[in-house]
């Protein structure tokens, strides 16, 4: 028996989004498999990792509450995706935006407003956006490569945030731990449900989504980003101007992934600390990629790329499975995504 | 002489998602044969040679050679069995020098015995000058033609395939090629020769197979054919040429170009020098050229997709362009149809009516306060397909799921519904099949008669003096001034896209012919 | 006096520098290739402990410095299938393989963490080894140091002066004329992916069984892709990846002594210069357009679809 693949006439438009799903069922095979080799029940194992995080309201809201950063960064990537522009960098410009929020914040100290949200909120979004400036203008001036760009500036980013944490911005009573204060009450993410972490942070994902959608495609420079992304001739032929598209693209990018930045901080954990993402800004390419570059799709792939973090949290927990499982399920996700996408153009064909 | 043939096909046949690119072709070549393989774009000419050469694999079929039946499963297969290729699209590598590309092209067996000394043989014997260590970048058209030529004869072929060799020759050097061909046919090699130009066949060959939509149509001899009769074989009926009045009263100019230069900003570009010309209401001007010589940045530099240069070098209706980009200049009145239809003139992954959008928004009014105005493009699109005979299943329909012609039908239509009064386009017509070449040339026609300014680019000189007033070529990036098409002969044209007579338009030479 | 400061640094910029240069080269021959393989990183890290756990297991560095080669090469199958067989787009592709490597090599890493190796032996020449100062520089290193001396040779005489190599660049510089003229497009590719996994598993490798002797979590800390940019910064020369590499070596190392001797910089703001070093290389060489695009592989990042 001998697979072939054989181009389709036209790309199958269903293909798209039966692709994730097949991808989905490959990658859950693939980890009963590798819970195997760890030496656990398979079964046991996906039943940790997948269903008891989410048997309770707590571990609804938890889901949520991951899955609110995951969406809002994996909107702007995956615009910037459809431009061919790739950032990657969204980890380094989340922590500066969560600096700047988180920064602000701090300066505003026991300030009682209900100002100071929303203007954390602009401050993040903010610092996000101009991390990405720097690779936006090193593109469009000097025509270099955004993705090396973006990426040495995440890990820049890092250090800046490890600096200012041992520094300016620790706790003065603190015991010399790398914290900084917690965050007065007016700084705190309003919840959405008491008693558990859930935050409006998560409709602001949602609303952001709503948002994208629009722009993508119901307007006129959402239209020129597909088009640059697609065929950058045509685009050129039809009068669109493409750095300025870079610099829109990295903008939204960057901006979203400084919004979750500040969302994080203000949110679930509460104060700056050392450690503010558990790699959200590269998890959501994955997140973007599943949710197909398409605002919605990518609200359903951040919640369920979000259940691989509390899987493998809670993996660890009941199991004492390694918590980088979580890591090796979302990279086969990818693979196995990229691999299902050669359904769209081609079928296979046995012989 | 030896009667067994040296190539025999049997019931070829060969289909592709779309189309049915051949369908039970036979075919014998005999030493020392030259045999055209003769059709219209889309008849299955490539898509056989390619099942010979084993750059594809025919589904059924057989292929006998020299008497034997053999399975050519690879270009390798072929070659050691002697037959030799030159692509209609060169397979050759730009950034490597010519010696590098003749090595790649053959076996290692026949670069250890001595690959130098057999380079300059061949090419003193059959009149194909190279030299090995320029770099393939630097060369003409025509001498990257011998490159493949060398590289096939290297192998002591016994049958060339040549798909397309004049398309992007000046009639000076395919007549030189002709000499080449006839001195390989004299020492017994077989030649199958490709074209769709019918008085080369006739001139040339010994023997023509005429295919259509990937049927054999027939098999003769095309001495005793007129090129009528053959060009009725291959279409299948009998093509009318475009009408046109014939027009001396031209309007104001629309389109000047003064002085204009530009450096190529591509790699291996062409850059553009002292170019100056007129394009009057009413006049079709083409510029004729072998393919590499500037066109493209010319084209480019018309449609304000590359700038750079001063404002005043580029006057539409009176106003200065030359450093407003291709929207601005559409408002102005001016539309384009570039020479790349997928990627280029439209977005292959998108729908009709998107790509109707993307160059007719601004002259058809398709947005508002920056939001798409969903039902106007629909209604534009569906405009150009129903009156300018774009077959299609409906303007969702991706772009790359339309034929050639019917695409360059569309893109046409999309321009022209704008009701333009300066038309720029370039190979409007290549790779189209014959009926919407037709229709899009005599679409060309009317535009002008209404009025309008039309530039042609193009390579193909039997469609510029179809349809042109005036005529001038661009060499080297540099354009001889422009001459009515009553005062030039074809022969005058060829010279002047080799870069013979006149180097550059100051110097008015031309005026002496 | 001079001995005593130079050459201990020099020491350290060699093991600083002999990761990026088996990674860069490797990158080089996949690019020239026509293939972009941004999977560099997570190959690197999954060679790194490939390495170690051998190493932990077998007590034999030698081994586990082969089983660093065959782990990467095993990783970079994975991205030679997706974007050759399946036509997966490069880009995304590579960021899945590091994406990831990092995670895998953080669930084989698991249980080695904190555990010692022999670190890779130190060669010794007799005689030569004795030469004051020069003598440990260039007579005493480990073998994989010479090694990579000998990949930069290697990769340079393949890629200029054999078939092969001619028709390795040529795939890479128009991928459709080299399938009509006959070559197999997909295997040649396929070759250099793996050859330059192994060699990024060879730069991984050489992190955890020379460098720092030890299985860190991330502990490439954005090596590969310092080498993916040093294939830019050397116009995708292999000589001029190695030289890259030791510049960048010695950025690494006059951070770290800057530190020793106290100066009064943060510590962080003196770790992000090699980051920081590498933007302004890459400013710096992009900016002239023009060679890039001569010297780029023409087909590199594209897929090859051999149905035409």
């Amino acid at each position: 028996m001998v697979f072939k693949l054989e181009p389709r006439a036209v790309p199958s438009r269903v293909m798209i989004y039966q692709s994730p799903i097949i991808a989905v069922l490959l990658t859950l095979l693939a980890g009963m498999v590798m819970f195997r080799l760890l030496g656990t029940d398979p079964l046991q194992a996906l039943d940790a990792f997948f269903i008891e995080p989410i048997s309770t309201l707590d571990g609804i809201a938890e889901l949520l509450v991951k899955a609110a950063p995951l969406i809002l960064i994996a909107i702007g990537l995956s615009i910037g995706f459809q431009a061919n522009v790739w950032n990657i960098g969204a980890e380094g410009q989340l922590t500066i935006g969560a600096l700047f929020g988180g920064g602000l914040a701090l300066a505003f100290y026991e300030f009682e407003t209900p100002f100071l949200i929303p203007a954390m909120l602009i401050a993040g979004t903010f610092g996000g956006m101009i991390w990405a400036a720097i690779p936006a203008l090193l593109k469009t001036r000097f025509n270099t490569n955004e993705i090396l760009t973006s990426l040495m500036l995440t890990y820049v980013g890092l250090l800046i945030l490890s600096y200012l944490i041992h520094g300016p911005l620790r706790d003065p009573d603190g015991f010399n731990f790398p914290e900084s204060r917690l965050f007065h009450d007016s700084a705190l993410m309003p919840l959405l449900i008491e008693g558990t972490r859930l935050h409006i942070g998560f409709l602001i994902a949602l609303g952001v989504a709503i948002f994208a959608w629009l722009f993508i495609f119901k307007h006129v420079v959402g239209f020129q980003i597909r088009v640059v992304g697609l065929a950058p001739a045509a685009a050129s032929f039809a009068g669109f101007k493409q750095k300025r598209l870079i610099w829109f693209a990295l903008m939204i990018s960057g901006g979203t992934a400084g919004l979750a930045g500040v969302i994080e901080v203000a949110g679930p954990i509460g104060q700056i600390v050392p450690v503010i993402s558990p790699g959200y800004g590269f998890t959501a390419i994955i997140v973007a990629f599943l949710g197909r570059l398409h605002p919605i799709g990518v609200i359903f792939s951040g919640i369920l790329m979000a259940l691989t973090y509390l899987g493998g949290d809670s993996a660890q927990i009941t199991m004492n499975l390694p918590s980088a499982v979580t890591g090796v399920f979302q990279g086969m996700l990818l693979f196995f995504l990229l691999a299902s996408d050669v359904l769209i153009r081609y079928r296979v064909k046995i012989n | 002489m030896d009667l067994t043939p040296r190539l025999e096909l049997i019931g070829i046949t060969k289909r592709y998602p779309r189309v049915q690119a051949n369908n039970n072709i036979n075919l014998k070549v005999m030493p020392g044969e030259i045999h055209a393989l003769l059709g219209e774009n889309g008849a299955g000419k490539s898509t056989l040679v390619k099942c010979i050469y084993g750059v594809q694999k025919a589904d059924s079929g057989t292929l006998i050679w020299e008497g034997k039946k053999t399975q050519v499963t690879s270009p390798n297969v072929a070659r050691r069995l002697g037959i030799g290729m030159v692509f209609q699209h060169f397979s050759l590598f730009d950034a490597m020098t010519v010696e590098e590309n003749i090595v790649l092209g053959v076996s290692s067996k026949v670069v250890k015995a001595g690959i130098k000394e057999r380079i300059i043989e061949i090419s003193s014997r059959y009149g194909l000058p190279l030299e090995p260590q320029r770099y393939v970048h630097t060369l003409s058209v025509g001498e990257r033609q011998r490159i493949e030529v060398v590289r096939c004869l290297l192998q002591n072929p016994s049958l060339l395939i040549m798909d397309e060799p004049t398309s992007v020759l000046t009639p000076q050097e395919v007549e030189s090629l002709f000499k080449t061909l006839n001195r390989l046919s004299n020492d017994g090699v077989s030649i199958l020769y490709i074209s769709h130009k019918l008085q080369e066949i006739k001139e040339l060959c010994h023997t023509a197979t005429i295919l259509r939509m990937g049927n054999l149509v027939d098999t003769c001899n095309p001495k005793n054919e007129t090129p009528r009769s053959l060009a009725e074989k291959m279409m299948g009926r009998s093509l009318e040429k475009p009408t046109r009045k014939k027009n001396s009263q031209f309007g104001k100019p629309q389109i000047l170009l003064k002085d204009l230069s530009y450096r190529a900003k591509q790699s291996y570009g062409t850059d553009l020098k002292n170019i100056s010309l007129e394009v009057r209401g009413g006049e079709i001007l083409g510029v004729a050229g072998v393919a590499g010589n500037g066109q493209r940045e010319l084209m480019n530099v018309l449609s304000g997709e590359e700038l750079g240069n001063k404002a005043e070098s580029i006057v539409i209706s009176g106003k200065n362009v030359g450093n407003i980009g291709p929207n601005d200049r559409r408002s102005l009145g001016m539309v384009f149809v570039p020479e790349e239809r997928l990627g280029h003139g439209a977005v292959p992954q998108m729908g009709l009516s998107e790509n109707a959008f993307l160059s007719g928004f601004t002259r058809m009014k398709l947005a508002n306060n920056g939001f798409l105005r969903k039902l106007k493009t629909d209604k534009y699109a569906s405009n150009i397909v129903t009156n300018y005979d774009v077959k299609t299943s409906g303007i969702r329909s991706l772009a790359s799921s339309l034929s050639g012609g019917n695409l360059q039908k569309f893109i046409f239509g999309r321009e022209i519904i704008q009701n333009p009064n300066i038309v720029i386009a370039m190979q409007p017509t290549w790779g189209v099949d014959a009926g919407s070449a037709a229709y899009i040339r005599q679409s060309l026609i009317n535009l002008a008669e209404q009025g309008a300014a039309v530039l042609v680019i193009s390579q193909d000189l039997e469609e510029l003096f179809e349809i042109v007033d005036t005529i001038c070529v661009i060499y080297e990036g540099r354009l001889s001034s422009p001459k009515q098409l009553e005062d030039i002969t074809l022969e005058e044209v060829g010279m002047l896209m080799g870069g013979v007579i006149v180097n550059s338009q100051e110097d008015n030479l031309l005026n002496g012919i | 006096m001079i001995i005593e400061f130079v050459i201990p640094a020099l020491l350290t910029i060699i093991t600083a520098s002999t990761p990026l240069v088996f990674a860069a080269i490797g990158e080089i021959v996949v690019e020239k290739s026509g293939v972009l393989n941004l999977g560099v990183e997570g190959m690197m890290i999954v060679g790194a402990v490939g390495a170690f756990a051998v190493t932990v297991k077998t007590g034999n560095p030698y081994i586990g410095v082969i089983a660093g080669a065959f782990s990467g090469l095993l990783l970079s199958f994975i991205f030679g299938f997706l974007t050759l067989y399946l036509y997966s787009n490069q880009v995304a592709t590579g960021l899945a393989l590091t994406i990831f490597g990092v995670g895998l090599s953080a669930l084989l890493g698991h249980e080695f963490v904190g555990q010692t190796i022999n670190s890779l032996p130190k060669l010794n020449t007799p005689f030569f080894s004795d030469i004051r100062g020069l003598g440990p520089l260039v007579f005493e290193q480990d073998f994989m140091v010479y090694l990579s001396v000998f990949m930069a040779i290697l990769v340079t005489w393949f890629l200029m002066r054999t078939r092969w190599g001619l028709a390795l660049r040529a795939v890479g510089e128009n991928h459709d004329a080299a399938h009509s003229i006959g070559f197999s497009v997909t295997l040649i590719r396929l070759f250099a992916i793996l050859f330059g996994g192994a060699m990024a598993g060879l730069g991984g490798a050489y992190l955890s069984l020379a460098h720092t002797p030890l299985w860190v979590e991330n502990m490439s800390a954005g090596r590969g892709w310092i080498a993916l940019a040093l294939v830019v910064f050397a116009s995708w020369r292999p000589w001029r990846a190695f030289f890259g590499a030791y510049l960048f070596g010695g950025i690494t190392i006059i951070q770290l002594h800057a530190q020793g001797f106290g100066v009064d910089v943060p510590s962080q703001v003196l770790s992000m210069l090699p980051y920081l070093v590498t933007i302004i290389v890459l400013v710096m060489i992009s900016r002239d357009d023009f060679r890039i695009r001569i010297s780029a592989p023409a087909c590199l990042g594209k897929s090859f679809h051999p149905h035409g």
